[in-house]
């Protein structure tokens, strides 16, 4: 339904072009839930908001690629036919529930306006339709609430009100750039479960982009992997959690603290910095903070390569040798937590 | 909201007491004998002393103070030494003039700004937003008097198109009336104009880039809803606070575009009555303009509440 065939977003800034999103490719179809993890910077954000075509034009530029949309090309679109594809066939909830909503409009201004761009009905016949919006997103007396403004909302509240916006439509695809980021834990169960809920209702698919491995696993069927720009590791939730392949994916699983682990223990980091993505280290994007990385990373920029059917990732190791170079790692931190202790 | 009226109306209380002490002191802090002053160099002593008697001058300052205060509040600001007439007679007798110019150049003002920083904003990316700035700058830095003399020679003199100086009130014809602010109130606006649009343009630029504005695009409405409904109705809540700030400053520069046009208005009165050193007309005009000055910010307030649901419920 919707395939994106090597996208390129670019950022044109006064101190050099910035490369957000650097030859994407994934689709997603009817259903479906795909979840885009990565770092602060790498390119996930602009990734989702190219979806939408939502990134400011300038100075986001988009110099190759195409984003597809029952066979449309988003990127060649007028305006005018994107604003009928914006919140009736895509839709987007974001990351920040406490500005997302505007402040001097009344709830269900905001939601009534969501309806009525797109379907010609009467205003009481929107009403009807944001109360019942309102209702599924499991807001309480909704049709007090309508009348109420966003301040007089708790974040989850108006978590659940961007997300009725977002529904207004019957969105066929729903992009969540980190939905629950801003929210505490239990409310971030709610507005998870809400999202299932509602993806079981009416068949939607769902884009849900986040830096918490933990949301994505509980979330998605597919994974992918964003590093500087670019996808270094797809495949299913279960064999980029256990099969990981690439050195990056691999350190950030191994960056989450663990239920079993002692309180004592620190956490492990990755080191450095997310690469300058105006000036990009050689070879492999990754190599300055990888663990494993040889003379060879330093000049050949590996490509994204299968590994099994839907798994792919994007290094030189081989199978056999990553599974080495990671025991080697393990024993070696295992004997620097005993030497702390 | 209520309780948000009545803590604000009861905040003007300090600022009115503080206000009082500076205008009764306009008489005391001039220098010389206010009563001398009045009558000239050449007047007798006994004459002196009668007139100070009269206006009260013998007298301990905070008695005379709290007599005059409790003048004010029953509504006698005392009577005008050249005329004799009452000072609040005498207000009123000029007030309209003054207020017909001020709504004359707010109008003028706000209906040139709104739609100029809208359509600025709009074509932010292009070359008018440059332009702009520097057009507003440099309607900023005109004199009025300048301004003033220059529009009266080209459309007043050249172009005979608009009467040079005059005032007609309301209640007698409402085209003459304008006709006859058209100008000086373009004068008052010059300057607020670039002042309040650049305000607006940059509150505008601002909120185009919070998320609601995002949230706003995401649903598929047109640019120009996003602009107005979503941009410009969070922008004008701290544009509200120039637009007071500039209400209150049309009133300082009523002072220039009357003597200029020759309208009868407060800031003309005060231009004589300081030429005649009538200090209690001073004193009242003073008063009354700070009292605007005050009564404006309550409405700004007010108005804020309107624009702003947050500061309502509070």
């Amino acid at each position: 339904m919707l395939e994106i065939n090597n996208l390129k977003a670019y950022i044109d800034t006064p101190d050099g072009i910035v490369k957000a999103v650097d030859g994407v490719s994934f689709s997603i179809k009817a259903g479906e839930t795909i979840g885009i993890v990565g770092e602060s910077g790498s390119g996930k954000s602009v990734l989702a908001h190219s979806l939408m075509q939502l990134n400011p034009k300038p100075p986001v530029f988009y110099p190759q690629g195409e984003i597809l949309f029952e066979g449309k090309n988003l990127l060649q679109l007028k305006e005018k036919e994107l604003r009928k594809i914006r919140g009736n066939e895509i839709a987007m909830v974001y990351q920040d529930p406490m500005s997302s909503l505007n402040p001097v409009l009344k709830i269900g201004d905001q939601l009534m306006e969501a309806i009525l761009t797109h379907n010609p009905m009467t205003k009481s016949e929107a009403r009807q339709r944001a109360i019942e919006l309102l209702t599924d997103v499991g807001i309480p007396d909704p049709k007090k609430r309508l009348n109420a403004y966003p301040h007089q909302f708790s974040g989850g509240m108006r978590q659940r009100v961007l997300i009725a916006i977002a529904l207004a439509c019957n969105p066929k695809v729903l992009i969540a750039d980190e939905p629950t980021t801003a929210l505490d834990v239990t409310i971030q169960a709610q507005i998870l479960e809400l999202m299932k809920r509602i993806q079981e209702k009416y068949g939607t698919a769902i884009i849900i982009i986040s830096h918490d491995l933990g949301v994505i696993a509980q979330m998605a069927e597919k994974v992918l992997v964003m590093y500087s720009g670019r996808i270094v590791e797809k495949g299913n939730v279960e064999e980029i959690f256990y099969q990981t392949a690439m050195p990056y994916t691999w350190s950030l699983l191994r960056s989450l603290p663990r239920i079993d682990s002692e309180a004592h223990e620190r956490l492990l980091s990755i080191e450095g910095q997310p690469p300058n993505l105006m000036n990009p280290p050689s070879g492999c994007n990754f190599h300055p903070r990888c663990p494993f990385a040889t003379e060879q990373c330093k000049l050949v920029d590996p490509e994204l390569t299968e590994r099994s059917a839907d798994h792919a990732a994007a290094c030189i190791l081989s199978e056999a040798e990553f599974e080495e170079a990671k025991k080697r790692i393990e024993t070696k931190d295992q004997e620097r937590g005993q030497g702390h202790d | 909201m209520l309780h948000y009226t009545l803590r604000r109306l009861v905040a003007i209380i300090p600022v009115l007491f503080i206000v009082s002490i500076i205008v009764f002191m306009i008489i005391h802090l001039t220098p010389g004998n206010p009563a001398f002053l009045i009558l000239g160099e050449d007047s007798s002593p006994e004459a002196v002393e009668q007139l100070e008697q009269q206006l009260g001058l013998d007298k301990p300052k905070v008695v005379q103070y709290v007599d005059w205060v409790g003048n004010i509040v029953t509504g006698d600001l005392g009577a005008s030494i050249y005329s004799e007439q009452p000072v609040s007679e005498i207000i009123g007798e000029r007030i309209g003039a003054t207020f017909s110019l001020m709504v004359v150049a707010m109008l003028i003002t706000l209906l040139i700004a709104i739609p100029t920083a809208i359509f600025i904003v709009w074509k932010r990316n292009t070359v008018m937003d440059p332009l702009f700035l520097s057009g507003s700058l440099l309607g900023t830095s005109i004199p009025e008097f300048w301004l003033a003399l220059l529009l009266v020679l080209g459309l007043g003199v050249a172009i005979p198109i608009f009467p040079v100086a005059g005032y007609v009130p309301i209640s007698e014809g409402i085209g003459d009336w304008l006709h006859h602010l058209l100008l000086p109130g373009l004068v008052l606006a010059f300057v607020e104009i670039g002042l309040i649009a650049r305000m607006l343009r940059d509150s505008m630029l601002e909120s185009l880039n919070q998320d609601y504005t995002k949230t706003a695009r995401g649903k598929g409405v047109k640019e120009s809803t996003v602009l107005v409904r979503h941009v410009l109705a969070n922008a004008l809540i701290p544009t509200t606070t120039v637009i007071g700030l500039t209400v209150a400053g049309l009133l300082g520069g009523t002072v220039i575009a009357e003597t200029i046009f020759t309208i009868p208005g407060i800031g003309q009165l005060l231009i004589d009555s300081i030429h005649r050193r009538d200090y209690p007309v001073i004193q009242g005009v003073v008063l009354f303009i700070a009292c605007v000055y005050v009564l404006v910010n309550l409405i700004v307030d007010l108005l804020y509440a309107f624009l702003d649901p947050r500061i309502r419920y509070d």
